[in-house]
């Protein structure tokens, strides 16, 4: 660090009992040029009350539209080390899991081609290595490709899946999220790795409704584990929670948001309606000793999630309320082809699936990538009497 | 060359074995203390994770201090969640308390399990986002330090997740969080027409405004803006740096409150626009810290158990969320963008 270098307001940011992001760019500093240059690039945006970055411009690897973000500052006299600061993003394995051989492995390379700083993990789920040259771009990819990691995706692309931690640790897990995780990112390493869609595309898996990984607010297909009959209730586990003192009448029945759950008070049983349970999971977080989900596990597809930016943020929303989720996904791989082929022809530049759906509506969608409509689809029908009739449908 | 596609590692090589021999089989799990899970399998296997707080960006040489800890304690094995916690896991129970111990004294927080704070997700921020109205690590210390006692605690009215997004085009997906904190622009584009006439596409940068406020000015050989249209959403920043949206003076935070992902009970729901702007005030941000204190301790004080933030405002209704946080309402709070009025109260009942 040079001598004059001084971050008086980044310096307050080591104070108090969370651990401090700025401690750790001291440390990276300390070891390299480009991580000194970054605090007081930082410093001074905390002077200035502004982002001191430029636009990315198109940096790569050989063989790789996407993976790469460009980064440069505005301030590049002041902050030479800082003239290229690229990031890298490094796909994950599924669920986050890695051995202490495994981290080592990628500080090392990370320590000798980039600044040493990292962010475990990226909002999408990659790993993110943060700041380097143009220069060692190459060279630092082809260390972590023989060390067996890979890029994951940025740009116009299929962004990295990821998945919640599943069977490897859950019992709430309705399908293995992690395997399907990684097959699906194998099978599409093309869509992965080079950009050809109007905008981003992300896949999320989670294995149950409790949606760990936020599928459902931030995946373009959003694939939550759920089953078809009914949860299995374990009448001795009840007695069990009850003599333990949980008020299973208050916090599970008064809770079930269909009043499907019926607790006898004196022979300390609790019964199901099974058509009247619509498996959102409250009942099994609170007992998860005595309430399991059923036995015919699958997922429910949901499409359209987002964030906010163009047309407001989406929920992902139900298009196939069942499907069995069981190697080699051979059904599900077919339906997001087509649903990809369709938006690829359909949408605008940064148009989202969801907001490409949005827009011609959902019996267009429904009709060209064939899938059923069905009343799970939607809280409630239309309001309006404006239906778009087919030809077939009116006598000419 | 290098080979390429080879795709991620497969994540099967890095399991504990106690994992592996029970992967699909795990039977049940208790809360043992704030930041310990323990998971039961079928065979009676237990499995120990004790979930730790990380402040995301970090050195390499913090990786290589977790992973001196997962050698000593954990064989060598370790985890993280999607909202940046490490995961340490044992099948020994006569490591769980060394290694919190370990923790401590790295000054890693132990916690962020059941019904407690988790680790606040964020984005990018001024360390490397070009299109930032906000830094992200610096206001995620803040307010984690702020609410340090929650993440250690698990005796909240229901899990509290916090999140943080720099800008709208939230790369964090805050909007479905109990507390969001979001950086908001307010002021329209600058135009620079000598960058837009060297690289801009001028009829995607029309197209790309959702409120229609840009047109092409062919005078200029660029566009122009129709500024009482724009509301600062900076989707043509992010087309042509000549577009201008970062703004010193005006840039700042805004908070939404009451969203979640999870199906339990209720459906998942969006965060809602309580706060329209906070200035930005680094290093500390008090003005934010505040106000997400406010929030969390008034549902601390009136919520019921089980009652996740947005469930318990739904259940005593918007307005008296108001009134007790003693946040004051205003038009900037009411949707006036394409979903407005599913937001209007097309109802008599009401409280006061």
């Amino acid at each position: 660090m040079p001598e004059d270098r001084k971050t008086p307001q980044l310096d307050e940011l080591e104070k108090g009992p969370w651990p401090s992001f700025v401690t750790e760019m001291k440390r990276a500093a300390a070891k390299n040029p480009a991580a000194d240059d970054l605090l007081g690039l930082l410093e001074r945006s905390y002077e200035d009350k502004i982002g001191h970055w430029k636009h990315g411009g198109i940096v790569g690897v050989r063989g790789y539209g996407g993976g790469v973000i460009g980064r440069y500052t505005d301030l590049p006299e002041e902050f030479p080390h800082l003239k290229e600061f690229h990031t890298m993003r490094v796909n994950h394995p599924s669920g986050w899991f890695y051995t202490t051989d495994a981290l080592r492995t990628i500080c090392d390379i990370w320590e000798k081609h980039g600044s040493g700083l990292t962010n475990f993990h990226g909002s999408t789920g990659d790993i993110i290595m943060l700041g380097t040259t143009t220069d060692e771009l190459q060279p630092t990819f082809d260390e972590f490709s023989e060390a067996g990691f890979d890029l994951g995706g940025s740009g116009s692309d299929l962004r990295s899946p990821s998945c919640c931690v599943g069977p490897a640790r859950c019992e709430y897990a309705c399908f293995d999220t992690l395997d399907m995780c990684y097959d699906l990112t194998h099978e599409f390493q093309d869509e992965l790795h080079r950009p050809m869609w109007p905008y981003k595309f992300k896949i999320k898996m989670s294995g149950c409704a409790n949606d760990c990984v936020a599928a459902i607010a931030r995946a373009d297909c959003s694939v939550i584990g759920t089953w078809r009959d009914t949860i299995i209730i374990d009448q001795d586990e009840v007695k069990a929670y009850a003599e333990s003192g949980l008020n299973i009448q208050r916090a599970v029945c008064d809770k079930c948001p269909t009043r499907a759950l019926e607790f006898n008070a004196e022979t300390k049983e609790l019964t199901v309606i099974p058509e009247d349970c619509s498996r959102c999971m409250h009942c099994i977080n609170m007992m998860p000793k005595a309430i399991q989900p059923g036995k015919e596990k699958g997922a429910t597809i949901l499409l359209g999630g987002k964030s906010t930016i163009v047309k407001s943020a989406f929920m992902s929303w139900v298009i196939v309320p069942f499907m069995k989720m069981e190697p080699p996904y051979t059904e599900f791989k077919d339906l997001i082809r087509r649903i990809w082929d369709w938006w690829d022809e359909n949408g605008k530049t940064r148009e989202r699936l969801g907001e490409l759906i949005y827009r011609v509506g959902m019996g267009t969608f429904l009709r060209e990538v064939g899938l059923p409509p069905v009343p799970q689809m939607v809280f409630r029908p239309r309001a309006n009497p404006y239906v778009f009739w087919q030809e077939d449908e009116i006598k000419k | 060359m290098a080979k390429i596609d080879i795709g991620p590692p497969d994540y099967r090589k890095f399991l504990p074995p106690v994992i592996k021999e029970n992967y699909g089989k795990w039977k049940y799990h208790e809360l043992v203390r704030p930041g310990v899970l323990k998971h039961v399998a079928q065979s009676g296997a237990e499995l120990y994770t004790i979930r730790v707080g990380s402040p995301r960006l970090v050195s390499v040489d913090f990786i290589r201090d977790i992973c001196d800890i997962a050698d000593q304690y954990c064989k060598g094995y370790l985890r993280f969640t999607s909202r940046n916690n490490i995961e340490f896991l044992t099948d020994d129970a006569a490591m769980v308390e060394p290694l919190i111990e370990a923790c401590r004294a790295k000054g890693l927080p132990v916690g962020g399990t059941g019904r407690s704070l988790s680790n606040i997700v964020h984005t990018q921020g001024w360390i490397h986002c070009h299109t930032p109205a906000s830094d992200a690590s610096g206001i995620v210390k803040a307010v984690m330090d702020d609410l340090y006692e929650y993440f250690g605690r698990d005796d909240l009215p229901a899990k509290l997740r916090i999140a943080m997004a720099c800008c709208l085009n939230m790369c964090g997906a805050v909007h479905c969080s109990d507390i969001a904190i979001l950086g908001v622009h307010r002021t329209p584009p600058v135009i620079n027409h000598e960058i837009i006439q060297k690289g801009a596409e001028i009829p995607s940068l029309v197209a790309c405004c959702p409120t229609g406020a840009i047109r092409p000015d062919p005078k200029n050989k660029s566009v122009a803006v129709k500024e009482e249209k724009c509301m600062y959403c900076g989707n043509c920043f992010t087309m042509s740096p000549g577009m201008q949206i970062l703004d010193a003076q005006n840039d700042g935070i805004a908070i939404l409150v009451g969203g979640k992902v999870s199906n339990a009970r209720s459906a998942p729901s969006f965060s809602r626009l309580v706060i329209p702007f906070l200035p930005n005030n680094p290093p500390r941000w008090p003005e934010v810290t505040e106000a997400v204190r406010n929030i969390v301790e008034t549902w601390l004080t009136h919520a019921r158990t089980g009652e996740r933030m947005g469930e318990w405002i739904e259940r005593i209704g918007w307005e008296r969320f108001f009134t007790l946080t003693n946040i004051p309402f205003s038009d900037k709070c009411i949707d006036d963008y394409i979903f407005s009025r599913e937001t209007f109260r097309t109802s008599a009942a009401f409280k006061y």
